[in-house]
């Protein structure tokens, strides 16, 4: 199972102490957090994509392109890649290039965004947000597999015999996650295609992300892709510890509460009770992940929210230390009993270059192959 | 028997208040038309001021509490709504437009609603007309006919002596319970997770479906 870190990329006032981080110096932060994270020994690191103040995150691929040559271990994804407003062919090259600098240590999360007038500044419509994000994704997976290209479709110009380039490293495109809170066409799409589901389910109740993944499961199968308990599924989370629990609460109290997504709503206690976020001990933040699985299942991948709302950049490592040290073995400990041999990893270019030769030499065939036996716990 | 479920929402901010007692004798009347229709009916009645704070925070975050999301699923799959407001500021109070701001813009779809209103004089009585008649015809439930409007003045001195509070009512209920009863909205499972189409018809005929 894999554990990281996303980040939103905001560029938010700290409330304690009035101050505004420069955008180089939240840049600047934000590199120094994803290196931490390979320090502290979490798998992964994604960042969003944003357009507009008080975001910094235009150019993903820029970012992920430095932090690969920064970092030996780290895999490099996106929360999210936004799949209406951006050209599918720009990605297609964008994540090859990725790819290759990244010797493969790249995948990535596409979306449809939640800021409005994206579309419109990229020349779109939001009310076909759905519809962007099915056609794009399909030339996108195409572009990926095919060497010449012929297109025809709705949203962007035709394309007669296009080569994207690079090809994918090793002609292994990128596993692809699609993440949606309230979409069941998106979690439909990523059935359709094989590929990963991630909810990030942080600002919305457990009941609701359990039957999002359980649709996803159920369509995955009926895809033929595998069983319903091998789609490949991944969490979004939330925390802020200290060793003692009311020294958390108090601490980041005053972040919570000027927060600009949910800030002067619900108490913390409210939201606590009602979300994933979990402010509190090490202890309390292993229970509460934990808790996860029973409603969503044996899953891949667990990402946590760490820098935003104004968080101090020394704040936020204190809180990759704690959580690399204390709360990620403890996860990957717990996580790994019970779980059934069949259950597979999250893809990563490896599993995918050995899933791909296998079905190349003419083994691998039969469902539940999809991500090689490389992905297969104890096979 | 027959059953429906109707729900009755009240903006009303007082105790007791002019707003509730309305609210509930439309449903009162309701009750009675579909009585003799042979149909028993069950009515669920909320005040929004109940959930004033769950309503802002679901606002803010884009989530309802489980207090918040219970009343939400009452109304929404309800066979009838009466949903009655005091006019404030020549408009239905903002805690009562707020309320349908969060229900979700597709869920009272073929939804009857009677809409009723009050206020300190019958002057403001247009605003069922040009408030609240428009909020539900743009969220495509079906609004009955009549509107009934309750100045201050309809519960004591001064009443229309012509087409009373009560006369009001009962037409109002009467239309409601009609529509009320050819509902089959309350005994109909709705799947927030089925998609409109096939996913082949999505993606354009891909899945062969």
């Amino acid at each position: 199972m894999q554990f990281g870190i996303f980040t939103v990329s905001d560029i938010t006032q700290d409330p304690t102490t009035g101050r505004t981080p420069t955008e180089h110096e939240r840049i600047t932060a934000t590199l120094t957090i994803a290196k931490h994270a390979e320090e502290v020994g979490l798998d992964v690191f994604a960042l969003g994509e944003h357009h507009n103040p008080p975001f910094w995150s235009s150019s993903p691929t820029t970012t992920l392109a430095y932090l690969a040559a920064q970092t030996t271990t780290l895999q490099l994804s996106t929360a999210t890649t936004l799949i209406t407003t951006n050209d599918p062919v720009k990605i297609a090259e964008d994540f090859a290039m990725l790819q290759h600098v990244a010797d493969g240590r790249v995948d990535l999360m596409l979306g449809r965004g939640n800021t409005g007038p994206v579309y419109p500044w990229f020349g779109k419509d939001i009310r076909q947000g759905i519809n962007l994000a099915l056609e794009n994704y399909n030339l996108l997976h195409r572009l990926w597999r095919e060497d010449f290209v012929d297109w025809e479709g709705q949203f962007r110009t035709p394309l007669q015999g296009f080569q994207s380039t690079p090809r994918p490293l090793d002609d292994v495109p990128p596993f692809v996650w699609h993440g949606s809170i309230r979409s069941p066409e998106i979690a439909e799409q990523a059935a359709y295609y094989g590929d990963g589901f991630f909810a990030n389910h942080i600002f919305w109740p457990a009941s609701h992300t359990e039957r999002m993944i359980a649709l996803y499961r159920q369509r995955f199968e009926h895809y033929g892709h595998g069983t319903a308990a091998q789609a490949i599924v991944g969490l979004g989370g939330q925390v802020f510890m200290r060793k003692n629990s009311q020294d958390a609460v108090r601490e980041f109290r005053p972040y919570f509460d000027n927060a600009p997504v949910y800030g002067h709503g619900p108490s913390l206690e409210d939201f606590t009770s009602q979300t994933p976020l979990t402010v509190g001990s090490p202890q309390e933040v292993i229970d509460k992940t934990l808790g996860f699985r029973d409603y969503v299942g044996d899953y891949q991948r667990q990402l946590f929210l760490m820098d935003h709302a104004g968080l101090p950049l020394k704040t936020v490592l204190e809180q990759l230390d704690l959580l690399g040290e204390e709360v990620v073995p403890v996860l990957r400990r717990e996580f790994a009993k019970d779980r059934p041999a069949a259950v597979p990893d999250a893809p990563t270019h490896a599993s995918l270059l050995v899933a791909r030769n296998a079905a190349k030499t003419g083994g691998e065939t039969q469902q539940g192959a999809a991500f090689g036996a490389a992905a297969v716990k104890g096979a | 028997m027959t059953t429906r479920t109707i729900a009755v929402v009240s903006a009303g901010l007082s105790q007791p208040s002019s707003t509730r007692m309305l609210a509930d004798k439309l449903a009162d009347a309701t009750i009675a038309k579909l009585a003799a229709q042979d149909i028993q009916t069950t009515v669920e009645t909320f005040e929004l001021r109940d959930v004033a704070t769950d309503i802002m925070n679901h606002l803010l975050t884009g989530f309802p509490s489980p207090k918040l999301e219970a009343v939400i699923d009452a109304v929404t799959g309800a066979d009838g709504l009466i949903a009655v407001t005091p006019i404030f500021t020549t408009s239905y109070s903002g805690l009562f437009k707020s309320f349908f701001d969060v229900v979700g813009s597709d869920t009272l779809v073929d939804l009857p609603v009677v809409i009723g209103a009050t206020a300190g004089t019958p002057r403001h009585s247009l605003a069922l007309d040009y408030a609240l008649r428009p909020m539900f015809t743009y969220l495509h439930a079906v609004v009955a006919p009549t509107g009934v409007f309750a100045a201050t003045g309809d519960w004591g001195d001064s009443p229309d002596s012509v087409k009373t509070l009560p006369n009001r009512i009962d037409r109002a209920a009467g239309e409601l319970a009609t529509l009320v009863a050819a509902s089959d909205r309350s005994s109909t499972v709705r799947d927030p997770f089925a998609l409109e189409r096939p996913f082949g018809h999505l993606i354009g005929g891909l899945a062969g479906e």
